[in-house]
């Protein structure tokens, strides 16, 4: 037989090696979860945003994505482009070359000032989220101590001390108010979590005996999860919280409903939410 | 057993030459001082592990793909891993979260420890070194073969941990503390600690091999190999043992730390006020630091990372020389660069902790030595590039894992940047963004070197050739599944996929990213394949292959001067080195042909010539 041919035909069966179980196994790549379109991973490459810090984050992110698909481009084009034009040849001789310092230097410099940009900028980004002296002043404070498996969830009440009566304490629900920056106190109680809600860009480890913080303003009302990103146990996967994001109006109703009133014991516990004191000793 | 060896022993003495020891079954193929002997026995080791590990990857993945547990494919895979693991870790067709924990956090360990090290600094450090700086075996063998047996020894510690009550380790690879460190907590108990005694073993077994790589290089060069003569595999090998002996004591340390902690009530990693449950943990007197572990683990696990890169860097570069028949573009700046990624290497661990709660102004140092190590790994993808320009190529199955190395490490290079950025890292930290870089940079950059380096260096191990159509296949099988495997982990990353989750569907926002996981899987398993299509041609080719001429690939090194079977001691007479490793169509090559190998005298060497020999 012709080799082209055998050549044709070998790579078909490779092909086909590949696909077939591929497509046997389509049917099983279903989509179970009928409200969400299989292909929405792809018309959208972050997810929405909802803090207003957020788009820097994204914008970082799509810069660093742009320049990473040039490069990407060059080096895997000049790749495949070598592969094709140096394969073996009858006759043909490689080119005896040991390299070139101005290239060396070239190839070393434009990197590195690409890299320093790059620091540069994402530190200015950085610090205006993570830097303590940069958070908001006068945002109103509240602690969350996660505990396997769950968000322990404390508002100081108007007294704005924490430890005191009149706490407002709530699990895995944090009711906030659109457009007000808030700072969350992060305080471990058992092993390391990490306090993630995707459409704030914000994650933050919450460390046994050691505090941490973080803050956001959230742009848009809503309900977003709150996830646990640092591996904690056996139920990490089900750590999961709400943050509530109400207007400022339904959040001060809220926090009156929460109140717990001064001398007896709590009287109307609403359904919506598991009021429930901490256990901490 | 002396008695009968005696004679013998006396016979040689009187004999001409010391050579032919008739060493029995136990001496050659066990308990052997040969390098090359030890080498291949961490082939075999190496490939059991990896064999181990990617089943476990198979469990993660089959759990990913369909965390409703349901479906044709799923339920056959699950009863087949259920005859493998048994009712406690696979109830019926259930994939226990206990045991997912498990099989992510023993995958990587087997994987890295077990698997990647040891085929670069047990396989390719022993085979190599010697043979290639011309020396008759390592400078300890009996250290060398300690080594050996060590790792072997806390690889099997590591397996135990599946059959000891509590199940195996479940705390990640990483095992930060305070869940590594207190039982209630994780519901894992010996487990973990022989985690712990495990890895301190497999260390010590590392120890004692860069403790040899570095005295063997540094003192046993044949006459004229000068260090910029030594092939690049050295080269790597050199500094990557240089890492180890820095590196690994630090682990060692933090191991300890923690096993005290576990068993003996100290509270090095154990704050106060830690709750179990609600109540206040007893028998520890707390007092400790959650991040004193991180920091001790990173400063160990960067260098790690580069531990198992470098010695990968240096065989695809060697690879890539030989099959574009050209000289390695830049050899110094290469020799420069991986001295300057392991220099670098020490002084980046804080880019795994920017969201750990250290200082933030930390994050900015770290944020700047990261953003630096991205240079020399860029130099080197750009030599590489230059290595392959007016190049001449055959494409072996060694010459392609060569060139699927150089494809796969630029993406795991470029998904560095995003996360090296801390605000960026803010957003895809502890998601799939970081576990498809590691698999870029450790499945397509280690793994793919070590296949081709197996291939290439295969008819110098055994005496003859791998099978070309099987590897090929191999390797074209392995290239699109991983690509289909690991390239959507950065997508499932930007849509917020935490890794190490049992059941991601459990969110609104990533309930919709099954399908893709599914897809994912599917390729996984076809990966799997893969690797048993190769242990299929390895296995085979051993015993069946065709034998193979001394230097099958034309290649300038001297261990394509000997040949098989290469008795103990290497090199009947010590080579004498007259150039560099990569003189491949250099115009005055010996007539016809076009490499010119290291030990060849150049045509004016004259009359000291025999006496040098
Ligand atoms: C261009 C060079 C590189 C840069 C800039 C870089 C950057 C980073 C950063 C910033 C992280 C931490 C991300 C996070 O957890 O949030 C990371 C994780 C990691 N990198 Fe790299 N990296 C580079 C090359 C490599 C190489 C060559 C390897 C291994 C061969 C490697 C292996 C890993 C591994 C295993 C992790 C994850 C560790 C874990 O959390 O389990 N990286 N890398
Ligand atoms: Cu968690
Ligand atoms: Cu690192």
């Amino acid at each position: 037989m012709n080799s082209g041919i055998t050549r044709g035909l070998r790579r078909l069966f490779g092909a086909a090696l590949l696909t077939v179980p591929t497509v046997l196994l389509a049917q099983d790549v279903k989509p179970r979860y009928p409200n969400h379109h299989w292909y929405s991973w792809w018309m959208n490459i972050l997810p929405d945003t909802a803090s207003t810090y957020a788009p820097d984050v994204d914008g970082m992110f799509n810069l660093i994505l742009w320049i990473t698909l040039i490069v990407f481009v060059l080096v895997e084009g000049c790749l495949v482009y070598f592969l094709w034009k140096y394969r073996h040849k009858p006759g043909r001789k490689a080119v005896y070359y040991h390299g070139n310092n101005k290239l060396e230097i070239t190839w070393t410099t434009i990197p590195a000032l690409i890299l320093v940009f790059l620091a540069v900028f994402s530190n200015k980004i950085w610090s205006e989220i993570k830097s303590p002296d940069r958070f908001p002043k006068n945002a109103p404070v509240i602690r969350i101590m996660p505990r396997q498996f769950e968000w322990d969830i404390t508002y100081p009440g108007p007294d704005g001390k924490f430890d005191t009566p009149d706490d407002i304490n709530t699990i895995n629900n944090l009711y906030l108010a659109a457009n007000e920056p808030v700072q969350i106190k992060l305080q471990g109680q058992d092993v390391i979590h990490s306090f993630f809600v995707p459409e704030f860009r914000i994650k933050q480890d919450a460390v046994p005996g050691m505090p941490t913080a973080v803050w956001f303003n959230p742009t848009h009302t809503g309900e977003y999860d709150i996830a646990c990103a640092e591996l904690c146990g056996l139920g990490h996967y089900r750590m999961k919280g709400f943050v509530h994001i109400v207007s400022h109006d339904s959040l001060s109703r809220w926090m009156a409903s929460q109140a717990p009133p001064p001398p007896a014991p709590a009287a109307v516990a609403p359904a919506a939410d598991t009021a429930k004191k901490a256990e901490t000793k | 057993m002396s008695t009968i060896v005696l004679p013998k022993e006396i016979k040689t003495a009187h004999g001409e030459h010391a050579h032919h020891h008739e060493l029995s079954f136990w001496r050659k193929y066990i308990f052997s001082l040969d390098h090359k002997v030890i080498g291949i026995q961490f082939l075999f080791s190496s490939c059991f592990f990896l064999l181990v590990g990617g089943l476990l990857a198979l469990v993660v993945r089959l759990q990913l793909g369909w965390p409703d547990h349901q479906g044709w494919f799923y339920l056959m895979m699950a009863k087949f891993f259920h005859a493998i693991f048994g009712d406690k870790m696979i109830a019926g067709t259930i994939i226990l979260p206990e045991f997912y924990n498990a099989a992510f956090t023993m995958h990587a360990t087997f994987m890295i420890f077990f698997a990647v090290m040891p085929f670069l600094m047990g396989t390719f450090a022993n085979f190599l070194i010697p043979l290639q700086i011309g020396a008759g075996d390592m400078a300890f063998p009996k250290l060398n073969m300690a080594s050996f047996w060590v790792s072997l020894l806390s690889g099997a510690i590591m397996l135990c941990a599946f059959i000891v009550p509590g199940g195996a380790a479940g705390g990640g690879w990483t095992s930060y503390p305070t869940l590594s460190a207190i039982p209630e907590l994780s519901g894992v108990t010996w487990g973990q600690n022989l985690w712990l005694i495990s890895l301190l073993l497999s260390g010590v077994a590392s120890l004692m091999g860069a403790i040899n790589y570095i005295t063997t290089i540094v003192n046993m060069r044949a006459p004229g190999m000068s260090w910029l003569r030594m092939p690049l595999p050295v080269w790597a090998m050199f500094v990557t043992a240089i890492l180890l002996l820095l590196a690994v004591p630090v682990l060692a340390a933090a191991l300890v730390l923690l096993l005290f902690d576990r068993t003996l009530g100290t509270s090095f990693f154990i704050p106060h006020g830690v709750l179990v449950a609600g109540s206040p943990l007893t028998g520890h007197t707390g007092g400790g630091q959650v991040l004193l572990w991180q920091h001790l683990f990173w400063f160990f696990g960067h260098p790690e990372v580069y531990i198992m890169i470098l010695p990968a860097m240096g065989l695809t570069s060697e690879i890539l020389s030989v099959f574009a028949r050209k000289p390695i573009f830049g050899y110094k700046a290469m020799v420069l660069s991986i001295c300057g990624i392991a220099f670098l290497g020490f002084i980046v661990w804080g880019h795994h902790m920017f969201q750990s709660g250290m200082n933030p102004l930390l994050g900015t140092t770290f944020m700047i030595s990261t953003m630096a190590i991205a240079i020399p790994s860029a130099i080197k993808t750009f030599n590489w590039l230059g290595t392959l320009w007016g190049g001449n190529f055959k494409f072996t199955t060694a010459f392609l894992f060569a060139i699927g190395f150089v494809s796969m490490f630029a993406i795991g290079g470029l998904s560095g940047i995003f996360m090296a950025s801390s605000p960026v890292d803010i957003f895809i930290h502890d998601t799939y963004f970081i576990v498809g870089h590691i698999h870029y940079v450790l499945f397509g950059g280690s793994i793919m070197a070590i296949f081709g380096g197996i291939y290439y260096w295969f008819p110098k191990m055994f005496g003859r050739m791998m099978n070309e159509k099987i590897g090929k296949l191999h390797f074209w099988l392995l290239f699109l599944s991983f690509n289909g495997v690991f390239f959507p982990m950065h997508i499932l990353g930007v849509n917020g996929m935490m890794r190490r989750i049992y059941d991601y569907t459990q969110y609104e926002h990533l309930a919709h990213l099954q399908p893709l996981n599914a897809f994912m899987s599917v390729c996984a398993f076809i990966l799997g394949l893969s690797v048993l299509i190769f242990l299929f041609n390895l296995f085979y080719s051993i015993f069946r292959g065709p034998k193979a001429p001394v230097n099958p690939w034309n290649a300038n090194t001297l261990e394509w001067t000997v040949a098989y079977p290469i008795p103990h001691g290497n090199f009947a007479e010590m080579p004498h080195v007259f150039r560099g490793p990569y003189e491949y169509s250099a115009p005055d090559c010996p007539e016809g042909q076009d490499f010119y190998p290291q030990n060849v005298p150049p045509p004016g060497w004259g009359p000291t010539d025999s006496k040098a020999h």
